[in-house]
């Protein structure tokens, strides 16, 4: 597995995505400014990392959206090529057009930072795998605007076609009142494109995959890629 | 020329910011006031003086840039006079 890692100016979870698939498959991931125009041969996988692309100017990862390096992976993507979207990723590749909708404003207007219960409403994927269907899972969100809104076509044609890779929830797998951190439309943490190739979510599986540091719950994630 | 290109959420999408406002303007007494929604300006300088074709190249630029018309709209007024709205 051939990992490339997108490095846009101002993203700081890079260095935390390349550790985590390193300790996945013991390779180690190349690193693509964006000022690139192609991804290195035989990549298999693209990440557009969490962070602070163009320090959120304008709108979060609206600026990251249209650099040189953004044609060279939404054409890995229209290949079925595979692209993992983390947080600031996620704004990317929504404003990037590589998945529906838009990521805003938290409703509560707080940046959250904590852990958060999700559940893991798909294990068919090639992203998830490792887990079990429903299986809760813990780790770091970190994000003042992972709201996830779109029309209600839009919405429907996702739960519709069981494109909701992650949902917010209680630690019983609830996803009841008070457990989103940012008012999510359904309580989506995550997204998958219509081939299933794109995942894009909010919540920082690279930073739960050591037991010393948080957690291991994310590392099904990365088990996943390698499989 | 100059341009001034106001960027504003759809009606309907929630804006939690201009809430915050509007929660604030009602503490300070002004109980008059129903809505506040937040948006965005850009005051743009476009060189040439064809107004149509600067106000083509701007929709051309809202639409790639300026707004996500996901939840955006975004109008266009050119030297202080109407220009055009989508």
């Amino acid at each position: 597995m051939k990992a490339a890692i997108v490095v846009f100016p101002g993203v700081n979870r890079d260095r935390d995505v390349a550790r985590a698939l390193r300790l996945a498959s013991g390779a180690e991931p190349a690193s693509v400014w964006h000022t690139e125009t192609s991804l290195p041969d035989g990549t298999d996988l693209a990440v557009l990392p969490g962070g602070f692309s163009y320090g959120d100017y304008l709108r979060c990862g609206a600026i990251a959206a249209r650099s040189p390096v953004m044609d060279a992976v939404r054409a890995h993507a229209a290949r079925g090529g595979r692209v993992l979207a983390i947080c600031n990723g996620f704004q990317v590749a929504c404003e990037a057009g590589l998945l529906p909708g838009v990521l805003m404003r938290n409703a509560d207007l707080h940046f959250v930072c904590r852990i958060q219960h999700l559940s893991v409403e798909r294990a068919d994927t090639p992203f998830t795998r490792a887990y079990a269907p429903g299986q809760v899972i813990a780790v770091p969100v970190a994000h003042g605007e992972g709201n996830y809104a779109a029309d209600e076509d839009t919405i429907a044609r996702l739960e519709g076609a069981g494109r909701v890779a992650f949902r917010y929830c209680g630690p019983e797998g609830d996803p009841a009142h008070g457990t989103s951190p940012n008012g999510s439309r359904n309580h989506i943490a995550g997204i998958l494109s219509e081939r299933l190739n794109v995942l894009g979510m909010m919540p920082h599986p690279e930073n739960a995959v050591e037991a010393l540091a948080g957690g291991e719950d994310g590392k099904g994630l990365f088990d996943s890629l390698m499989g | 020329m100059q341009a001034r290109v106001s960027v504003t959420l759809k009606s309907g999408v929630l804006d939690p910011q201009g809430k915050a406002i509007e929660g604030a303007l009602h503490s300070l007494g002004h109980a008059g006031v129903t809505s506040v929604r937040q948006g965005k300006i850009f005051d743009v300088t476009i060189e040439g003086t064809d107004r149509a074709a600067a106000e083509a190249e701007l929709a051309k630029v809202c639409e790639a840039l300026l707004a996500n018309t996901v939840i955006e709209d975004y109008a266009i007024v050119i030297d202080g006079n109407g220009g055009a709205a989508a």
